[in-house]
């Protein structure tokens, strides 16, 4: 666009970032609460980081979330690029049809994947001797995920000059050296911006790891929202300021080292 | 090549890099659609029904109250995030990336968490009504009210609003704004002639992703509407995890919410080509 915004406009957005920062400027501050009150200041106090690092419960929940995430997310960004790239050599009818089942966790409401999901596990209990717990947890989440890290690597594919490939076959790669020394680097960005909005997905989803943990494997999404019934610790607050400011940390550290290659 | 040869490559060739995708895809996205559509259409004895379907008339104000407030929470996700997106757009580079990263900072915040902290801010005794009362203004009784429910739809969505409008409207050639203007449009004409209707596409995948998790959450009516009155997410959730256990009406209820979205989404697609997602860096 031609013309900068005006300052009332910018002042609108500012008010924006107000409402979406409000809550989150509330949570920092009463993790930093002498007395477990939400509402109620009663002063400064680190009380609640020393006892968040001596409540196995809200630990192991936390480390439940991490090990998900991770693996999940590890494993949803090796599947999604692998069929990005086969559903990217397939007949366009082929390919359609298959992106359309891929769309389907996507656009169904959360809880539909959740309780889709919990009827096909607790159906097939009948047959084969297994839990609900961390492994039909970590199934749920690579199904959701594969679908982000296929939307986000298709574009690349499609941006990816096919004489390329062509030409480092004709210079003797085989079609894995030449997927591997010629397409990788080239998708490289695609990969890697799927796996972090995977990771993201992981971390931030309680409804469909709500209907498929079972009662054995609690994530924390799903141990805050048990503490919501009664009442939930300020530990909470604490292990969230500390995972919030370890995400901005790391963006800060993202943004200063991309500027210079952004710039060139 | 022999006939053999042919099919052997055509097993071993690019496409198979898909295959463990596809048997993945059939066992746990395709089977579990499956499992919903047998649950709702039999009985307890396995037989073919359309009871369950029957017994959703009893929930028609839950239908209705769901839509409306989904529908209310877009329509304010819309009016707040298109302005804030078109300014976005017209900001210098430097500054559109750092308030995109502002944006997306807070889902790394658990949503629960978030939303459990406007139960502190809107409580009666809460900051909100502090402030309220350190100022002079009687209390205000927000929470446990659909109006509470609205403002948690609509800060938990509006960035999923925003970032698919801005994302479109960023891309809009520039020339185009010129050409538009150096004809003689005004700003007017050029805001309702060619911005506006390039950025359709943002705003239809916007207005899907504020309005398919609006109308199935039951976080959001719990934690800010006391769960006093149940929205379709609540319904569902009842028949699996709660007190009302019965999978064949919340398979039902479910299959109807896919239903739903899916023609919503094909007739969505229909009039703008689907946006790709939007990056994170």
């Amino acid at each position: 666009m031609i013309s900068k915004p005006s300052v009332r406009g910018r002042l609108c957005t500012a008010l924006i970032m107000v409402f979406l920062y409000a809550p989150i400027f509330v949570l920092i501050a009463f993790s930093f609460n002498a007395s477990n009150s939400r509402a109620v200041w009663s002063g400064f106090s680190l009380r609640w980081y020393r006892e968040l690092f001596g409540d196995r419960y809200i630990l192991n929940s936390f480390y439940t979330t991490i090990a998900v995430s991770v693996t999940a997310a590890a494993a949803a960004t090796a599947a999604g690029a692998a069929s990005a790239i086969g559903l990217h050599y397939m007949r366009r009818s082929w390919r359609t049809s298959l992106l359309f089942i891929n769309n389907i966790p996507l656009i169904n409401a959360d809880i539909v994947t959740g309780v889709a999901m919990c009827l096909l596990f607790v159906s097939l209990k009948a047959f084969i001797d297994f839990e609900l717990g961390f492994g039909t947890l970590l199934i749920a989440h690579i199904t959701f995920n594969i679908p982000y890290v296929i939307l986000s690597v298709t574009p690349k594919l499609y941006g990816l000059d096919a004489n390329m490939m062509d030409a480092a076959r004709d210079l003797g790669c085989t079609f894995f050296g030449a997927i591997r020394r010629v397409m990788l680097p080239e998708i490289m960005p695609g990969i890697v911006n799927g796996a972090i909005i995977a990771f993201t997905m992981s971390i931030d989803d309680f409804v469909i790891s709500y209907f498929t943990a079972g009662s054995r494997s609690e994530t924390l999404s799903m141990t805050i929202y048990a503490m919501t019934r009664k009442r939930i610790s300020p530990e909470i607050n604490a292990l969230s300021t500390l995972l919030f400011i370890s995400v901005l940390a790391l963006l800060v550290v993202i943004n200063i080292r991309q500027k210079p290659a952004a710039e060139q | 090549m022999s006939n053999n040869g042919g099919a052997a490559k055509r097993f071993f060739g690019p496409r198979a890099f898909a295959a463990p995708y596809v048997v993945w895809m059939a066992a746990f996205v395709v089977a579990p659609v499956v499992f919903v559509v047998i649950y709702a259409f039999t009985s307890g004895d396995g037989t073919f029904t359309a009871e369950n379907f029957l017994e959703m008339g009893r929930f028609v104000s839950v239908f209705a109250r769901s839509f409306w407030l989904a529908l209310v929470s877009t329509v304010i996700c819309l009016a707040l995030g298109y302005p804030a997106a078109y300014i976005l757009a017209r900001e210098s580079r430097r500054v559109r990336r750092a308030v995109i990263v502002l944006i997306m900072l807070p889902m790394w915040m658990n949503f629960l968490l978030r939303t459990f902290a406007w139960m502190s801010i809107l409580e009666r005794n809460g900051l909100l009504n502090r402030l309220l009362g350190a100022i002079g203004i009687p209390p205000l009784d927000i929470i446990y009210t659909p109006a509470a429910v609205i403002l948690g739809m609509v800060y938990n969505f509006l960035p999923f609003m925003i970032l698919p409008i801005y994302s479109v409207i960023v891309k809009i050639d520039r020339s185009l704004v010129e050409a538009a203007a150096d004809l003689g449009a005004t700003p007017r004409a050029v805001f309702t002639r060619v911005i506006a209707p390039l950025s359709l596409p943002g705003v239809l995948s916007g207005v899907t992703m504020v309005f398919v998790p609006a109308v199935s959450t039951f976080v959001i009516s719990k934690l800010l509407g006391g769960g006093k009155e149940i929205l379709l997410g609540d319904l569902i959730e009842m028949q699996f995890r709660g007190t009302a256990y019965n999978p064949r009406l919340g398979s039902a209820i479910a299959l109807v919410m896919m239903v739903v979205v899916i023609v919503f989404m094909y007739f969505m697609n229909k009039f703008g080509e689907g946006e790709e997602g939007v990056s994170v860096l």
